[in-house]
């Protein structure tokens, strides 16, 4: 028996370390429909697990703990659920408010914003104990409440939103969480629908929805106030239906230019970054959803809106033409690129499957089934400012 | 009196066409209800319960008529994110999907 006992020790330890799991390959795909989230390993392509109960998810969006254990789901009723990666379980779930958009996690990884649209408003939590911390009413005018879009967390332990029906964009400093600190910039312009921060944390951008243009905040020289960028962009075009929001997470930044959805029209504009007045449009298949560049910047994705969405093209940006239109399946919902870049995940809503391409030779190398997926995130993204 | 015929005949007309107003094909009631629940569903929530645009419940939409509805669907409401969707479903589907709305 004393000389089984080292024997076994050994045994129990090579059971201990099959089942390490490192998190740096891991990702989080939603299951709209259901309210699940599966746990991938994008470097093996492989499902790991399934969690359930996570309430709406028709419109979701995850962040990660920047140790990348933990990913945070926010659902569209309101739920927060942290999720434990390595233990394959929700470690903490809460519903925060009634009806919610998106998160963002705070520089220092200690605190989770939301963004409400009922009641309006962005609450903070604990990242640990998804304890409330603070709560900041999107109060504007005669006691009307609006809806808040484009949160994102700003170097500085600052968090930058905008409000939908108000038309202004708000900075939180939560340096001291106990007194956050909220400056606020009204008359940005009609109905920003979703906002960006770019990748060295410098500019906030709010897309409007009501009028043309952008709104710009130089995050460096916030005291210069928001700038109107685009104002006569499509001004006497005649707008097209948009039968799906577009989306401005992630900076689709290469060289000096910044990609960004068209709204009301089937094009992706051109915007150069260093004058912000527009270089170019390009004419792709309709209405832009998402507009992504690769992480080396060589490529954009873009998928698009109903009854376009089908289709994902590739503009080329080294002569920003379109270069390949591929048709991964119905209802392209979203688009994750590997940390590097070599891959690129698609959720396939309607045809119920997760497509990988290769995106050098844009040849397709594998499928994974998923239940009407519609958002992938990676957990690469827990060290990028702003996603 | 032939005047009075003719509005007669009309309204028979239209009122027959409101009560045979046809039902979309097995087929296409899932088309419908995949639509419902996925592309409106984006913006009104997967339960209804509203998101960008209101909520479509049955009692946010009681107080509400049927025309004007109907016409909410296919002409869209200028000034809001609400797109007309008639070009993608007929007069009749609209009311057969306000029919699936309206029940509790």
């Amino acid at each position: 028996m004393n000389r089984l006992l080292p024997l076994l020790t050994l045994l129990f330890s090579f059971n201990a370390i099959a089942e390490l799991r490192a998190t740096g390959d891991l990702g989080i795909v939603i299951e709209r429909e259901d309210g699940n989230a599966l746990i991938i390993n994008t470097t093996e392509h492989k499902r790991l697990a399934k969690i359930e109960k996570l309430g709406d998810l028709s419109h979701a969006s995850v962040v990660f703990s920047r140790d990348q254990r933990y990913a945070y789901v926010f659902g569209r009723d309101g739920g927060l659920t942290k999720i434990d990666m390595l233990k394959d379980s929700i470690d903490k779930r809460i519903i925060q408010a009634g009806n919610s958009i998106g998160g963002a996690i705070s520089q220092d990884g200690n605190l989770i914003a939301v963004s409400n649209y009922t009641p309006g408003g962005v609450k903070v939590f604990s990242a640990d104990t998804l304890e409330l911390v603070a709560d900041i009413p999107s109060e504007y005018g005669k006691g009307l409440s609006s809806k808040v879009v484009g949160l994102v967390d700003a170097p500085g332990q600052r968090f930058v939103f905008s409000l939908f029906d108000a038309g202004e964009i708000w900075m939180a400093d939560f340096k001291n969480p106990k007194a956050p600190i909220i400056k606020k910039f009204p008359n940005i312009g009609k109905q920003p629908y979703d906002a960006l921060v770019s990748p060295d944390g410098h500019y906030y951008i709010a897309g409007l929805f009501g009028e043309s243009g952008m709104a710009l905040l130089d995050l460096w020289n916030t005291d210069a106030g928001v700038k109107r960028i685009l104002p006569d962009y499509g001004k006497d075009d005649e707008k097209l239906p948009v039968y799906k929001m577009p989306h401005l997470e992630g900076w689709a930044v290469a060289g000096d230019y910044l990609f960004a959805p068209a709204i009301g029209q089937h094009k992706v504009l051109v915007i150069d970054k260093n004058t912000w007045e527009l270089h170019d449009t390009i004419a792709v298949a309709g209405q832009p959803v998402f507009v992504m560049a690769r992480p080396d910047g060589r490529q954009v994705w873009v998928n698009f809106a109903f009854p376009d969405n089908n289709q994902v093209q590739i503009i080329d940006v080294k002569d920003l033409s379109l270069s390949k239109t591929l048709s991964p399946g119905k209802a392209v919902l979203h688009m994750e690129f590997t940390p590097r870049g070599e891959q690129v995940w698609l959720a396939v809503r309607d045809d119920n499957q997760l497509v990988v391409y290769d995106t050098e030779t844009l040849q397709e190398i594998t499928r994974l089934s998923a239940n009407k997926p519609n958002g992938i995130f990676f957990s690469s993204r827990a060290h990028k400012i702003g996603l | 009196m032939k005047k009075s015929l003719l509005l007669m005949w009309v309204m028979l007309a239209t009122s027959a066409n409101a009560s045979l107003a046809s039902e979309p094909s097995q087929d296409r009631k899932i088309t419908l209800r995949n639509m419902l629940k996925q592309d409106c569903g984006a913006c009104h929530g997967l339960t209804l319960k509203g998101g960008m645009g209101p909520a479509l419940l049955p009692e946010a939409l009681a107080g509400k008529s049927d025309d004007f509805l109907i016409s909410t669907i296919l002409n869209g409401r200028p000034g809001t994110a609400m797109p007309p969707w008639q070009p993608f479903i007929s007069h009749d589907e609209a009311a057969w999907l306000l029919g699936i709305l309206r029940k509790p």
